[in-house]
C-alpha cells in the first residue's frame, strides 16, 4: 500500500512520519508516536474515549485519518500534564474527587473538560453535560465527574485571579 | 468498629490508582507492545444455525502479510473443549465454531497477520460455505423443541433444570389469605465495559512458560487454559499488571486467550487478539442474563409476605460459559431483605441460536431481586397499601441478625429500617409525594421509585455444587502477601487484575492501619499468576471482604514477628512491649526501644540477634478462607453461600413525556450500608456506578434480536448506555452495620446500585403509569413501548 509524509504537531512537540492513507489518528498516535493515553472504545464515534483536540477543538481520532491531521495540532492527555510531567490542575481535581474507576474513558473525559474550561471558567450543570455529554463512562455514573470539573473550574478561577 | 479509632480506613483519601489515569499511563492490554507480535481477525458466521460445509483460506493466505488462518476443526483436534462447570460432555464449547455455527456472529476462522488492518483485510476473502438451518430464538420454544437443537448431541436445549424447596411452601400457601401469580421478565442486558476484551500471547520456547496478558476479570483462567491448551498449569503465566478497561463480571476472554495461547505456540511468535467494538457487540463476553420469571406470592391481608413459588427461565444463548450459575447466586438471597418463610424455586437455564451470556455484575441477583420487589409492589397494589409500609412490614428487623433464611444463608448483619428511613428522609418523601401529586396535578405522568435489595458479597462457589454435585468446591479463598524489605519499606502483593475497584488501595489502607504507617509509603504490586498469592479473582463483591481480611492477617502476621524480634532484643516479655507507628518499647520505659528500621535490619541481616530458631526476613502470607464457608448443603439443598450482606433502599423520581415515552430520571437518592467503608470516594463511585449501570438496564438497554436470530444491537448507536444527560446528581445517605466476619466490619459494594436501580426504576415508572392503570412487567421499559401503552394501551408496538 502507498503511504504519505505527514507532520503533526502533538503536544507541541513535531513529529514527521510516514503512514499509510487509512492509518486511524488513534493508531497513529498509539502506534506511531508510542502516546498511548489515547483509547480506543468504540470505533464508530460514540463513546467519545478517543478524544483528543485538533487545533484547540475536541474530535474523534478515531473517525479521523492521520493523514488529516497533516500540519496541525493535536492535544492528547499527555499534553495535559505539566512541563515537568506532573498532573495538571484538571488532572489533579479528578484524582481528588476520584472521578474514576477503570480510568478507561478519563482521557477522553479530560479532553472534553479541558474544551469546556479553556472557553467557559464558571460552567453550569448545563454546560458540564453538554461538554461531556458525548463521552461515555461505564463505571462512575458522572456524578464523581461532574464534581471534578466543577472542581477544576473553581481552582483554576483561584489560579487565574 | 468505629471510626473514629481509624487512622486510614474509612478517611477520604486520594485513590492511588488515579494518578496513572488521568496523565494517561495507565497500562492497558493493548498497550503492552511485544516486537513481532502478529494480529487476529476473526471471520463470524452471518446466520444464527449453519452447517459449515466448507472453508476456503487460499485467497486469504496468499495476501502479503497473512501468516495462518486456523479454523474450528483444527483447534478442535489439538485443544481439549472449554470447561463451564456441568457435566454435559456433548455441549461442547471451543473459541471457533466445529461444524456448525450456533448464533450469528459466532466466530468461524481465525486469520492471523502482521498487522490488524492486514487480517481484517484477508479475514474478508475467505470464502465459508454455509447451509442454513432453521434456528431457535425463543427460550420458552427451546425449552420444549426437540428437533432443533443447538447442541444436537445434548438431546434437548435445556442446560440445567432444578427444583428448591425451602420450608413449608404449601401450608403457607393455604394458611395465607391470598395469593397472586405475575410473570416479568429481564432482557438481555450487559455490562458493556468501553474497554473492549484483549489478550496477547507468548510461549517461551526456553521456559517453555505461555506468557498471557489479558483484559480478564475471572475466576479459574489460568486453570481453563492450561486444561484446554493441554499444557501443565505451571506452563501458564498470566502477567496480571495491566489495568483492565472495566469488567464489572463479564471480562472473561477465556476463548480469546485459548485462541492467541495456540496461535503463539503454533507459529513460536506473540499473538494478539483485540476486540473492535462489532465483534466484542455481536461475539464477545457481552451478553448477560435473559430471564422469564413467573412467580406466586402468598400473603395477608395486612401486608405480611408468607411464601414464593417461583420458577425462572434463563437463555443462555449458545454456550454456556458460566450462564447455568447466574440462576444460583440468587439463591443465597431468596427472599431478599424481608421475613418470608418459605420458597419454592425452579431454575431452569435453556440454550438458544444466541451470542452466549456471560456473568454480570451480581451474577444473577439484580433480575432476582426485581422480580422479589415486583412481588411486593404487586401485593401492595393488591391490597390498596402503601408500598413503603408493606416493606416496613416484611423487612427483617434489626435486632434478628444474625438471619437465616429458608435457602440457609445466615445474613451477618443489617439494619434495613433505618437504612430505607435515611433513604427517605434525605429523598423528603412527604415533599415527594407532593412533587409528584401536583405534576399530576398539571397533567403530567410522574412517579416515585421504591426499592430495596441486598448484596452478597465474598462468596464461597458452593452454588456451584447445587448444580453439579460432581463439583465438591466448598471455599472460594483469597490471599495476600506483605513483604518488608531491609530498608523497613512495605510491599504488599496480590494475585489478581484490577478494573477499576482500587485493590492497590484497599491493600496500602488496610496494611498502614494495621501497622500504623502511611499507606502512601506503601506499593503495591500485582504479581503474576506464578509469583502470586492464591486468589479467585475480584468477582462477587469479594475483594474489601476477602483481600482485605487476608491483608489485615498478614499485617497482624509480620506486627507478631515485630513484636517478638524487639521483646527478645529489648530483654522483655511481649506483654509488657507497645507497638507506636513502627517503634515497639518498653511500658514503663519508653526510652528502651527498638526502632522500625533497627528490627527490619535484625530481621534481614542481624541473625545474631533473631530469637533462637526465628525464620530470618520479614515477610507474611495469608489465606483468608470464607466465613461460614466450607460445608456442603444439608439434605434440604440449605448452604451458606455468601458471608457478607450489604443493604440498599433506592428512591428515583420520574416524568414520563406521555408524547414519546421517554422517561427522565429527574432525583434519585440511594441509602446504603456496606458496613465499615475501606475508602469512601470508592465505595460512593460504585455505588453511584452501579446505579447509573442499573437505570440503563431499567430503560435503555437490550440486546435485541429479530425473531429469524439476527442480531440487531452491535453498535453503541443501538445497544444504548446512559449518558451524563440520563443520570442525575444522585444523592447519596451512608449507614454503617459493620459485618462480624471480616478484619474491619467491611462488606462488598460493587454490585448494589445495579442491584436495586432497576426494581427501583420499574416502581417509579409504573408508579407514573398507575393513574392510566397501566403497568410495565418487563425490562428495559424502553420509550415505545411505553408511549404504545400510554396511547395504544398495549406494548405491542
Amino acid at each position: 500500500m502507498s503511504t504519505l509524509e505527514i507532520t503533526v504537531s502533538v503536544n507541541g512537540n513535531s513529529y514527521t512520519e510516514t503512514v499509510e492513507p487509512r492509518v486511524t489518528l488513534v493508531d497513529f498516535l498509539r502506534d506511531k508516536l508510542a502516546l498511548t493515553g489515547t483509547h480506543i472504545g468504540c470505533e464508530h464515534g460514540v463513546c467519545g474515549a478517543c478524544s483528543v483536540l485538533l487545533d484547540g477543538v475536541p474530535i474523534r481520532s478515531c473517525l479521523m485519518l492521520a493523514v488529516q491531521a497533516d500540519g496541525r495540532e493535536v492535544t492528547t492527555v499527555e499534553g495535559l500534564t505539566q512541563e515537568d510531567g506532573t498532573p495538571g490542575i484538571l488532572q489533579d481535581a479528578f484524582r481528588d474527587a476520584h472521578a474514576m474507576q477503570c480510568g478507561y474513558c478519563i482521557p477522553g473525559m479530560l479532553i472534553a473538560s479541558e474544551a469546556l474550561l479553556r472557553d467557559n471558567p464558571d460552567p453550569t450543570l448545563d454546560d458540564i453535560r453538554e461538554a461531556i455529554g458525548g463521552n461515555i463512562c461505564r463505571c462512575t455514573g458522572y456524578v464523581q465527574i461532574i464534581e471534578a470539573i466543577q472542581l477544576a473550574a473553581e481552582r483554576l478561577r483561584e489560579a487565574n485571579r | 468498629m468505629s471510626s473514629t479509632n481509624l487512622r486510614y480506613v474509612s478517611r477520604k483519601r486520594t485513590v492511588r490508582e488515579d494518578k496513572r489515569f488521568v496523565t494517561g499511563k495507565g497500562k492497558f492490554v493493548q498497550d503492552v507492545a511485544l516486537p513481532g507480535t502478529l494480529h487476529v481477525a476473526v471471520v463470524q458466521s452471518p446466520y444464527p444455525r449453519a452447517e459449515i460445509l466448507s472453508i476456503d483460506a487460499t485467497e486469504a493466505l496468499a495476501m502479503k502479510g497473512v501468516r495462518a488462518v486456523l479454523t474450528g476443526d483444527e483447534i478442535a483436534a489439538h485443544c481439549d473443549a472449554i470447561r463451564f462447570g456441568l457435566k454435559l460432555p456433548e455441549v461442547k464449547w471451543y473459541p471457533l465454531a466445529v461444524g456448525q455455527a450456533r448464533y450469528a456472529g459466532e466466530w468461524v476462522c481465525a486469520v492471523v497477520a502482521d498487522s490488524p488492518y492486514i487480517a481484517e483485510d484477508a479475514a474478508e476473502l475467505v470464502e465459508v460455505d454455509y447451509e442454513p438451518l432453521d434456528p431457535v430464538i425463543d427460550p420458552e420454544e427451546a425449552f420444549e423443541e426437540t428437533e432443533r437443537l443447538v447442541h444436537p448431541g445434548n438431546g434437548s436445549n435445556v442446560l440445567y433444570h432444578g427444583h428448591f424447596h425451602w420450608g413449608t411452601v404449601d401450608e403457607d400457601f393455604a394458611a395465607a389469605d391470598e395469593t397472586l401469580k405475575f410473570r416479568v421478565r429481564w432482557g438481555r442486558s450487559s455490562t458493556v465495559p468501553i474497554e473492549t476484551f484483549g489478550a496477547l500471547a507468548r510461549w517461551d520456547e526456553g521456559t517453555e512458560i505461555l506468557d498471557v496478558w489479558a483484559s480478564i476479570q475471572m475466576p479459574n483462567f489460568v486453570e481453563l487454559l492450561s486444561s484446554t491448551l493441554r499444557i501443565p498449569l505451571n506452563s501458564v503465566r498470566l502477567n496480571q499488571d495491566v489495568d483492565v478497561g472495566g469488567s464489572y463480571g463479564v471480562k472473561r476472554g477465556i476463548k480469546h486467550s485459548v485462541l492467541v495461547g495456540y496461535l503463539a505456540r503454533k507459529l513460536k511468535r506473540p499473538v494478539r487478539l483485540i476486540e473492535d467494538r462489532l465483534v466484542n457487540m455481536t461475539s464477545g463476553d457481552a451478553h448477560g442474563p435473559d430471564r422469564i420469571f413467573d412467580t406466586e406470592v402468598a400473603f395477608n391481608k395486612d401486608g405480611e409476605i408468607r411464601s414464593l413459588k417461583i420458577r425462572a427461565l434463563d437463555d443462555a444463548g449458545a454456550y454456556p460459559g458460566r450462564a447455568p450459575f447466574q440462576l444460583a447466586k440468587p439463591i443465597s438471597a431468596i427472599v431478599g431483605p424481608y421475613t418470608i418463610n418459605s420458597v419454592k424455586y425452579e431454575a431452569i437455564s435453556v440454550v438458544t441460536n444466541k451470542t452466549g451470556q456471560v456473568p454480570v455484575r451480581g451474577f444473577g441477583q439484580s433480575p432476582t431481586n426485581y422480580m422479589v420487589e415486583s412481588a411486593v409492589e404487586k401485593v401492595a397494589r393488591h391490597l390498596g397499601m402503601d408500598r413503603i409500609e408493606v416493606r416496613r412490614r416484611n423487612l427483617i428487623p434489626a435486632d434478628a441478625f444474625p438471619y437465616r433464611i429458608p435457602s440457609g444463608s445466615d445474613y451477618d448483619s443489617g439494619d434495613y429500617q433505618t437504612v430505607l428511613q435515611k433513604a427517605l428522609d434525605a429523598a423528603d418523601y412527604d415533599n415527594l409525594v407532593r412533587r409528584r401529586d401536583a405534576a399530576r396535578a398539571e397533567g403530567r405522568l410522574a412517579g416515585i421509585g421504591i426499592a430495596t435489595c441486598l448484596e452478597p458479597g465474598g462468596g464461597n462457589n458452593i452454588f456451584e455444587y447445587l448444580m453439579n454435585p460432581s463439583a465438591e468446591i466448598t471455599t472460594f479463598s483469597e490471599g495476600a502477601e506483605l513483604r518488608v524489605d531491609p530498608d523497613g519499606l512495605i510491599t504488599g502483593v496480590v494475585g489478581t487484575t484490577t478494573s477499576g475497584q482500587g485493590h492497590e488501595t484497599l491493600v496500602a489502607t488496610i496494611i498502614g492501619e494495621e501497622l500504623e504507617m502511611d499507606p502512601d509509603e506503601i506499593r503495591v504490586v500485582h504479581a503474576d499468576s506464578l509469583n502470586s498469592p492464591i486468589t479467585r479473582s475480584p468477582v462477587a463483591s469479594r475483594m474489601a471482604i476477602m483481600l482485605g481480611s487476608s491483608t489485615a492477617a498478614a499485617a497482624q502476621k509480620v506486627k507478631a514477628k515485630v513484636m517478638a524480634i524487639a521483646a527478645h532484643n529489648l530483654g522483655k516479655p511481649v506483654e509488657d512491649l507497645e507497638y507506636a507507628e513502627g517503634t515497639v518499647f518498653e511500658k514503663g520505659d519508653p526510652a528502651n526501644k527498638l526502632s522500625w528500621k533497627e528490627i527490619c535490619f535484625i530481621a534481614h541481616k542481624a541473625y545474631h540477634k533473631m530469637p533462637e530458631g526465628m525464620e530470618p526476613g520479614l515477610q507474611a502470607q495469608h489465606v483468608f478462607q470464607v466465613p461460614g464457608g466450607g460445608q456442603l448443603p444439608d439434605e434440604h439443598q440449605r448452604v451458606q453461600i455468601y458471608p457478607c450482606f450489604s443493604f440498599q433502599a433506592h428512591v428515583p423520581y420520574v416524568e414520563i413525556d406521555p408524547k414519546t415515552g421517554h422517561v427522565s430520571v429527574l432525583d434519585y437518592v440511594i441509602g446504603h450500608d456496606c458496613g465499615t467503608q475501606i475508602n469512601p470516594d470508592i465505595v460512593r463511585g460504585m455505588v453511584i456506578g452501579g446505579l447509573a449501570h442499573g437505570i440503563g438496564a431499567a430503560l435503555y438497554e437490550k440486546f435485541q434480536y429479530r425473531p429469524d436470530g439476527q442480531f440487531l444491537s452491535a453498535t453503541f448507536a443501538d445497544y444504548l448506555m446512559p449518558s451524563v444527560y440520563e443520570i442525575p446528581m444522585v444523592k447519596d445517605v451512608e449507614h454503617c452495620t459493620p459485618s462480624p466476619l471480616t478484619s474491619h466490619g467491611q462488606k462488598g459494594s460493587g454490585e448494589g446500585g445495579y442491584l436495586g436501580a432497576p426494581a427501583a426504576i420499574a416502581s417509579a415508572v409504573n408508579d407514573a403509569l398507575a393513574p392510566l392503570g397501566h403497568c410495565i412487567d418487563e425490562l428495559p421499559m424502553r420509550s415505545h413501548l411505553i408511549e404504545a401503552l400510554i396511547n395504544d394501551g398495549n406494548t405491542n408496538a
